[in-house]
């Protein structure tokens, strides 16, 4: 017991430069997201964390061979919006992270200060085919949520890639109520911030503040008007979403993203002229909140065919159950979204997203994040039988399968808190 | 003959009382004797339906389905099987090859398709928390005190809630309203079939028993004893005050009981000295007492009344296993039976106990983590309630947008329960579905299954119902279409969504 633990804690600490023994896994059904497209019978040979080849050559001599005959082989999923690690118990305040409102500093918080790679939900949802998330805070005061992360899901102490992945804002009802209490309040919010940010720090000279920023909140946003970080805006009706695209004109430089969009299918050509990508959670039909009030199970498949580039997943389930996008890009494709974009907006288009073009695909060179599933990735009774990070594979267990495990027999001699796993 | 004596039995066991306004009068014939008629004091009895069900099927149709594959409900597969629908309820299922088709009638042909019974969502807040989510739609939680058996949650009921077509479209065709879990006792859920109607009487199902919604561990205490920065805000403030607070409550109810238990007795007592025929000459007969008084009425312990008294099931939220173990104990020290446990995140622990006891597990296939007490949820949870002996496990929402997709919620935990090793079949997970909550419901004379006789609640899926891309096709309740995928004028628009933007869209 306890020498399988330290296995997995040597295969974990040594991730992702030893190991460099090359892997080829065959036989599968190949999900590359990239001009190959779908190989039956596939090969992908990894060696030393990155993919070697795809492709239906013979593994090469020497490698290991992992036989996936029958099998579906993916690059790993990547969550576009997670807040996994960031809340042990999201209910109990010493045990969240997630945000400040106590704090002064809001866009100048880095989600990977409070990530915690022991989170317990980390393995649970790596288990699940999760490899890498984008982790954001939400915002505590005002309108910013600060820096994104991107991590990984090895659960090591090196599993931070990215500290400053996008920036979170939110408009609508939300920024509508930070920002003192209406839609005109919290879209001047934002310009003046933009403004106060471009702004420094010649602007920050003489007193050290700006219209409405202090110094080191308009520093933490200069990244982001210089368009060298997205960012990434809530916003829901499509009214607001219009209003969010003008932003485009005023400020050419900085990349948005929309997050939420739940309105978006009414506005898509405009979103797609724009050239802005956004990401949605295709489950929300309810009109929640009345600048939801045209949600519909389309909005996904509607977006994507009108060549907005879309990437899923839901904020409200962020933390503990990130996995339940998988669940999302399948009723996508079940509402008019088609396969191949229902997987990328879960895999490659995150990645490209945040700038990591090595992830979410299977080519030579990627990163070789790999999953090998036990069939079709978007349906809901499929699950992978291995998972592999940076080229490593990853221990297909988690305090879930632990509980599991302890509690299959109940009629035992003794309590089961002798039982170990 | 009495006239009482014509009233349904339960109108009887309702606790009399004399002048209350809103009681109902029964009158006595006179005592039969050769004296002059004497108007005997009437014995009132409460009403326990009030608030009746005005609900009326749907038109429907008499309809022959073929070709499908078929759940039964009960854990059996049909490969092209066929279900007859007449008169609103299921007259014949089975092996298509075996079955007469009636001349005339209409006939589906569901090749390549599913056929199951309705799904019945044993907890939902659809109505009393509706969206839009707005102040004014909180309606589902009377934190006013942690002890509310006397509200009654169809009272809060919007029928507007468009929650309810979204249901629809996933395959719902009954449901368990609940109050929230504020409150220990948070007061009385309702049994509803999923159909349009225009108030919360048009969609009660008739003939259901009313339920009681209890809560344990971290919800009372949090919203009483610390409650919204009121600290101290009252009991309870631990879970020893959570059990203390329904141990004080069950014991006044006993007491309440008790009392109604005398009257009654003493009341037929004195009605049979009233009506005993004159004596015989030379006799002397018995003065006539004034009949006995009845208690005062408490709306509060009349509804745990109706939990000892059998006629209300309990449906309690709970989610750690040590917490379901006292709850059980408590149940056994005031003599009244747990229908089942809500959310039960750990139920897996104590599976035997739940299965011995003959309590079913309402539970989720994966929501853990977001409070102390859901840390320890894990994915095999249902499927191990399952296998347990006499288990009865149920999926459950909760949730406006998971009571769209049990049958995905199935799917997961099947898929990793089999994974686990434990091998159950797709049909058996169906009675999660529709089979295990109609029982804890009390209704499963009534929907549930496909057996003969029962309620034609019947869902045509467009494919295997455990997969991603599945969708319900057509919704059956009593045999009427409630929904068609395919046919706008099936799909029925809430009056919140007229004229708003994405009225009558792809919900």
């Amino acid at each position: 017991m306890i020498r399988k633990l330290l296995l997995a804690a040597t295969l974990l600490a040594s991730a992702p430069s030893a190991l460099a023994q090359q892997v080829a896994i065959t036989g599968g059904r190949v999900v590359t997201n990239t001009t190959q497209g779908v190989i039956e019978n596939g090969t992908v040979v990894i060696n030393n964390g990155r993919i070697v080849s795809v492709g239906t050559a013979a593994a090469p001599s020497g490698a290991t061979v992992i036989d996936a005959k029958g099998k579906w082989v993916t690059p790993g999923l990547f969550a576009a919006f997670s807040r996994v690690g960031l809340a042990e118990i999201p209910s109990e305040d010493p045990a969240n992270d997630i945000s400040a409102g106590n704090s002064k500093f809001q866009a100048s918080l880095h989600a990977a200060d409070s990530f915690n790679p022991d989170d317990t939900a980390i393995d649970v949802n790596r288990i699940e085919g999760f490899t890498r998330a984008a982790i954001v805070g939400s915002p505590g005061e005002g309108l910013f949520g600060g820096y994104a992360a991107i991590v990984d899901f090895t659960g090591s102490f090196t599993s931070i890639d990215t500290r400053e992945a996008f920036m979170l804002a939110e408009l609508g009802e939300g920024g509508a109520s930070a920002a003192g209490g209406s839609r005109a309040a919290a879209w001047h919010w934002l310009l003046t911030a933009i403004d106060d940010a471009k702004a420094y720090p010649r602007g920050f000279e003489d007193d050290g503040e700006g219209d409405l920023l202090i110094r080191k909140e308009a520093m933490a946003l200069k990244p982001v008007v210089e368009g060298r970080v997205p960012l990434m805006v809530e916003v829901h009706r499509a009214a607001d979403i219009l209003q969010l695209l003008t932003l485009r004109q005023r400020e050419p430089r900085i990349k948005l993203i929309i997050l939420g969009a739940t309105e978006g299918w009414r506005v898509a050509g405009q979103i797609a002229s724009a050239n802005v990508p956004v990401i949605v959670n295709p489950l929300a039909n309810l009109p929640d909140r009345f600048e939801m009030l045209a949600a519909t199970l389309e909005n996904a498949g509607r977006l994507s065919a009108a060549g907005v580039t879309v990437a899923v997943a839901d904020p409200g389930q962020a933390s503990h159950n990130t996995r339940l996008i998988q669940q999302l890009a399948g009723n996508a494709v079940a509402n008019g979204m088609p396969w191949e974009a229902a997987f990328k907006a879960i895999t490659s288009v995150p990645a490209t997203l945040y700038g990591r073009a090595d992830l979410g695909v299977l080519r030579t060179g990627a990163t070789a994040d790999v999953v090998i599933w036990d069939g079709d990735p978007l349906e809901l009774m499929s699950s992978p039988d291995a998972v592999y990070i940076d080229g490593v594979a990853t221990p297909m267990e988690s305090r879930q399968t632990k509980l599991r495990d302890r509690y299959m027999k109940l009629d035992e001699d003794k309590p089961q808190a002798y039982e170990r796993q | 003959m009495h006239l009482w004596k014509l009233l349904p039995l339960v109108a009887l066991t309702a606790a009399a009382c004399a002048t209350t306004p809103g009681s109902m009068e029964v009158p006595e014939a006179a005592a039969a004797s050769s004296e002059p008629v004497k108007p005997l004091a009437s014995r009132v009895a409460y009403s326990k339906d009030p608030y009746p069900s005005t609900y009326k099927p749907l038109p429907a149709e008499d309809v022959f389905i073929r070709n499908a594959t078929v759940f039964d409900g009960l854990g059996g597969m049909i490969e092209r099987g066929a279900v007859l629908i007449q008169g609103g309820k299921i007259s014949a299922i089975g092996s298509e090859a075996a079955m007469t088709m009636p001349a005339g009638i209409k006939t589906i042909d569901a090749a390549g398709k599913w056929v199951t019974p309705g799904i019945v969502d044993i907890h939902s807040h659809l109505g009393a928390y509706p969206s839009p989510g707005i102040e004014a739609h909180q309606d589902g939680n009377e934190a006013s005190g942690p002890v509310t058996a006397e509200v009654w949650v169809e009272h809060s009921i919007w029928p507007h809630d468009p929650g309810f077509t979204r249901a629809m479209a996933g395959g719902v065709t009954a449901m368990q309203i609940l109050p929230g879990s504020a409150n220990l006792f948070g007061g009385r859920g309702v049994i509803i079939k999923n159909v349009p109607g225009r108030t919360a009487q048009d969609m009660k199902f008739p003939g259901a028993p009313y339920t009681l919604k209890m809560a344990c561990g971290e919800n009372p205490k949090r919203v009483y004893g610390y409650g919204s920065g009121r600290f101290p805000g009252g009991a309870p403030f631990t879970r020893m005050g959570n059990v203390a607070g329904y141990r004080d409550a069950w014991q006044k109810a006993t007491e309440y009981k008790r009392k109604w238990d005398k009257y009654d007795a003493d009341f037929d007592a004195w009605e049979k000295k009233a009506k005993s025929p004159a004596p015989a000459d030379g006799e002397k007969k018995e003065d006539l007492k004034d009949p006995p008084n009845a208690p005062d009425r408490n709306l509060e312990l009349d509804t745990l009344m109706g939990v000892l008294d059998g006629e209300i099931l309990v449906q309690q939220h709970c989610y750690r296993a040590d917490e379901m173990a006292q709850i059980i104990d408590l149940s056994k020290e005031f003599g009244y039976k747990i229908s089942a446990f809500h959310h039960g995140v750990e139920a897996y622990k104590i599976a035997d106990m739940l299965g011995a006891n003959g309590i079913c597990g309402a539970l989720w296939a994966d929501w853990w983590g977001f409070k102390a007490e859901a840390y320890d949820g894990i994915r095999e949870n249902i499927p191990l309630v399952h296998k347990a002996q006499n288990g009865c496990a149920i999926v459950h929402s909760d949730d406006a947008y998971g009571i769209q997709r049990l049958n995905q919620e199935a799917a997961k935990a099947l898929a990793d329960g089999n994974k686990a090793g434990l091998n159950i079949s797709k049909a058996e997970a169906w009675t999660w579905l529709s089979r295990n909550p109609a029982k804890a419901l009390g209704i499963l004379d009534k929907t549930g299954t496909l057996e003969p006789g029962k309620n034609a609640d019947v869902v045509i899926w467009s494919g295997d119902p455990f997969s991603s891309y599945t969708r319900a096709d057509l919704v059956f309740v009593d045999g009427a279409v409630t929904w068609d995928r395919a046919n706008v004028d099936s799909q029925p628009v809430v009056d919140f969504e007229l004229g708003q933007p994405g009225e009558g869209d792809v919900k």
